[in-house]
C-alpha cells in the first residue's frame, strides 16, 4: 500500500469514538488513545460506526474475531479499544494485531 | 455514545439472566430491554422532554433510565421525602416531562403543568401506553446529550442541577468495570435513593458486570439484612449512616452476613470505628471506600479490599490512619490539592481538592461548565494527600474553620477526637470569636464511661496542635445529618454562633 492510500484509510482517535469493520459486524469504541491511526479489522479498514454498509468478509489472516466486551490494545499500551458488537474479524494497528488485554483487576467502587 | 449502548451489549451476551429483582420473576436483561424499548416509544410518542422519577428503589429504576437514554431524553430522579410544594416545583422544572410516580406520588404531583403522570405499577403493566415500542439500536449517539438530572443536595449554597452527558457516565462504566464480569449468583442490594449519583452509577455498573439488582424500597438496618439473607446478596453500596445502622443492628441481632463478598461505602464521612467492626461482621466480605461528587460521575478515589486488610493488620499507627482515607484516584482520574494561590499542596498539606477525566462533568444545567481551560474541576472539598498519593477529605471549603487566619479541617479535628474509645459521632465547626475571629467548637456524641472535656481537649493538643484544641465542648445526643448521610455542620455553626459567648 503506498503512503497516500495508508493516510486515506486512517481514522482519527479520541476517548468515545466508535468505529465499524467495514467487513463484518465488529464494533468498537475507543478506551485510550489519540490521533490518526491504521485501525483494521478482518483486514480493512475501519470506518467512522455508523457510517458506512459491510460488504465482503474478513480476509484469511484476519479473521479470528472478535469479543463483546473485551479490551483490545497494542504491545506498546498507544491505545485500547472495547469491543461493543463481536464479529468474525479481528483487529489490528498497521500490521500489527491486536491482543485481548489482560486486564489487571478494575478497583470496583460499586 | 449512549448509555443504552452497555445495556444492549448485556442483553447480547446475558439477556436471560435476571436483572433486576428476585430470581423468581425478575426482569431479565431481555426484558428490561424491552420494557425500556416500550417506553422509549410512549416517550417519543408524547411532548416529554424529561423523564422525571418520583419512586423508591425498584425495577422501575433501571427501566425508567435506560428508556429515558433510548427516547433521548434525560432522567431525572426527584427526592421523594421533600415537602409537597417542593416536589411539585422541581418537576414543574422539568416540564414538559413524563412522571413516573409511586401512588402517593401521583396525588402530590397531580395537576402540575406540563407533567404527564403514569404510576408505576400501570408502566410495569404496559410501559408502551400504546405508544409503538422504539426499534432496538435508534437510540441517539451524540455523546453530548443529556443524560441525567441531578438536583444536587446543596449542603453548602443553593441547590444547582448538576448535568451529566452520555459520555461522562460510559466513561465511567468503561473505567470501572469489567463487562460480564459478575459471575450468576451474584447479586447487589439496592438501597441508595434514586435521586443519589451512587443510584444511578450502580444501576448502570450491576447491568453492564451482569449482576442482579436487588432493590430495597425503604431502608431501614433489620430489612436490609432481612433482604440480604433472603436473596444470598452478595454486594452492597452503601452511604456511611446506613453502614452505621447496619453495623448497630448486627450487634443487637447478633449476626453476621456471610454471604456478602463486597462492601462499598462513601458519599459522606465513615468513621473508622464502624468500618473496623464492619470488618468483622462481614468477615467474607471486601470492603471499598470511594470518594466522588455528583458532578463527577460519582466515585473518583477508592480505596479498594486490598488495602483495606492491609492497612487493618498494620501496626503502624500511620498506615492503619490509612482505613479513613478515600485511597487513591481510579485509573484515568487525576487529583490535584491546591493551595490558596493555585500551587500544588505538598503532601500532608491541606488544600481544596481538583479533579480531571473522562467521566468528570462539573456542570450544571443553570450555569454550564465550571471546568477550567485545562479540565479540572474544583470540588470544593478540602482534603490532603499522603506521600504514597492517599487522599483524605475533610469536608466541604465552606466548613472549614479560620481561627486567626489559620485554616482548620473539621474532619482532622474529628478524626482525632474519634481516636477516643468513647466518642461514637463528633462533628467539629466554627464559632464567632472576638479574638480569633472563629474559634474551634465540638459536638460529640460518647458512650459511658464518658471522657471529660479536659481529656478531650488534651487529645486535640496531642494528636494535632494547640490551635486545634476546641474552645467549646458540647456532648449531645445526636448531630444532624442529611438523609444521605451528610453531617450537616452549617447548622450546628448557625445553632451555636448565636448563644457563643464570643459571638
Amino acid at each position: 500500500m503506498d503512503a497516500q492510500a495508508r493516510e486515506d484509510d486512517m481514522v482519527e482517535l479520541r476517548p468515545g469514538a466508535r468505529f465499524q469493520s467495514t467487513v463484518c459486524a465488529t464494533e468498537v469504541i475507543v478506551v485510550k488513545g489519540t490521533g490518526p491511526a491504521e485501525l483494521t479489522c478482518g483486514g480493512a479498514p475501519m470506518a467512522a460506526a455508523g457510517s458506512t454498509e459491510r460488504s465482503g468478509e474478513p480476509s484469511a489472516g484476519a479473521s479470528e474475531g472478535t469479543l463483546l466486551g473485551k479490551r483490545y490494545g497494542d504491545q506498546d499500551e498507544t491505545i485500547e479499544v472495547l469491543c461493543t458488537k463481536a464479529g468474525p474479524g479481528s483487529l489490528a494497528l498497521g500490521d500489527l494485531p491486536l491482543a485481548v488485554k489482560v486486564t489487571k483487576p478494575l478497583p470496583a467502587s460499586d | 455514545m449512549n448509555v443504552m449502548m452497555l445495556l444492549e451489549m448485556a442483553a447480547t451476551a446475558m439477556g436471560d439472566r435476571v436483572a433486576v429483582g428476585s430470581l423468581d420473576g425478575g426482569l431479565t436483561g431481555d426484558g428490561l430491554i424491552g420494557d425500556a424499548a416500550a417506553l422509549a416509544g410512549r416517550l417519543r410518542a408524547s411532548e416529554a422532554e424529561h423523564l422525571v422519577l418520583c419512586d423508591e428503589p425498584g425495577a422501575v429504576l433501571p427501566v425508567s433510565l435506560f428508556g429515558a437514554a433510548w427516547a433521548g431524553v434525560p432522567y431525572v430522579p426527584i427526592n421523594y421525602r421533600l415537602a409537597d410544594d417542593d416536589l411539585r416545583r422541581l418537576a414543574n422544572r422539568a416540564a414538559p416531562a413524563l412522571a413516573v410516580v409511586d401512588p402517593s406520588g401521583a396525588e402530590r404531583l397531580a395537576g402540575v403543568d406540563g407533567l404527564e403522570i403514569v404510576e408505576r405499577d400501570a408502566l410495569r403493566d404496559d410501559p408502551a401506553g400504546g405508544a409503538q415500542p422504539a426499534d432496538l439500536g435508534d437510540w441517539p449517539m451524540d455523546p453530548d446529550a443529556a443524560a441525567v438530572l441531578l438536583y444536587t443536595s446543596g449542603t453548602s449554597g443553593p441547590p444547582k442541577t448538576a448535568l451529566l452527558r452520555h459520555r461522562h457516565l460510559v466513561s465511567y462504566v468503561f473505567g470501572t468495570v469489567e463487562f460480564a464480569s459478575a459471575g450468576p449468583e451474584e447479586a447487589h442490594i439496592m438501597a441508595v435513593p434514586p435521586y443519589h449519583i451512587a443510584s444511578v452509577a450502580a444501576q448502570l455498573s450491576q447491568v453492564y458486570s451482569g449482576r442482579r439488582i436487588v432493590p430495597l424500597p425503604k431502608f431501614d438496618p433489620d430489612s436490609w439484612i432481612d433482604l440480604v439473607l433472603a436473596q444470598g446478596v452478595t454486594h452492597a453500596m452503601l452511604v456511611p449512616t446506613m453502614l452505621a445502622r447496619i453495623v448497630d443492628a448486627l450487634d443487637r441481632r447478633r449476626q453476621s452476613l456471610e454471604t456478602v463478598r463486597f462492601v462499598s461505602y462513601g458519599g459522606g464521612k465513615s468513621h473508622r470505628a464502624v468500618v473496623e467492626r464492619a470488618l468483622e461482621l462481614f468477615p467474607a466480605a471486601g470492603f471499598s471506600h470511594a470518594y466522588g461528587l455528583t458532578e463527577t460521575s460519582s466515585t473518583v478515589c477508592v480505596m479498594g479490599p486490598d488495602d483495606h486488610r492491609r492497612w487493618a493488620a498494620s501496626d503502624d499507627p500511620d498506615e492503619r490512619a490509612r482505613l479513613s482515607s478515600a485511597g487513591r484516584p481510579l485509573p484515568g482520574v487525576e487529583i490535584s490539592v491546591r493551595c490558596g494561590d493555585g500551587t500544588e499542596a505538598e503532601a500532608g498539606t491541606a488544600g481544596e481538592i481538583w479533579v480531571r477525566g473522562e467521566q468528570v462533568a462539573g456542570e450544571y444545567a443553570e450555569s454550564g461548565s465550571t471546568l477550567d481551560d485545562d479540565g479540572w474541576f474544583r470540588t470544593r472539598d478540602s482534603g490532603h494527600t499522603d506521600d504514597a498519593g492517599y487522599l483524605w477529605v475533610h469536608g466541604r471549603n465552606d466548613d472549614i474553620i479560620i481561627r486567626g487566619g489559620e485554616n482548620m479541617s473539621p474532619g482532622e479535628i474529628e478524626d482525632a477526637l474519634l481516636t477516643h474509645p468513647a466518642v461514637v459521632d463528633a462533628a467539629a465547626f466554627g464559632v464567632p470569636s472576638r479574638e480569633w475571629g472563629e474559634e474551634v467548637a465540638v459536638c460529640v456524641i460518647t458512650r459511658s464511661p464518658a471522657p471529660t472535656v479536659d481529656e478531650l481537649r488534651e487529645l486535640v493538643r496531642t494528636r494535632l496542635r494547640s490551635s486545634r484544641v476546641p474552645a467549646r465542648v458540647e456532648f449531645v445526643d445526636e448531630l444532624p445529618y442529611n438523609d444521605t448521610g451528610k453531617l450537616l455542620r452549617r447548622e450546628l455553626k448557625q445553632r451555636f454562633a448565636s448563644d457563643s459567648p464570643g459571638g
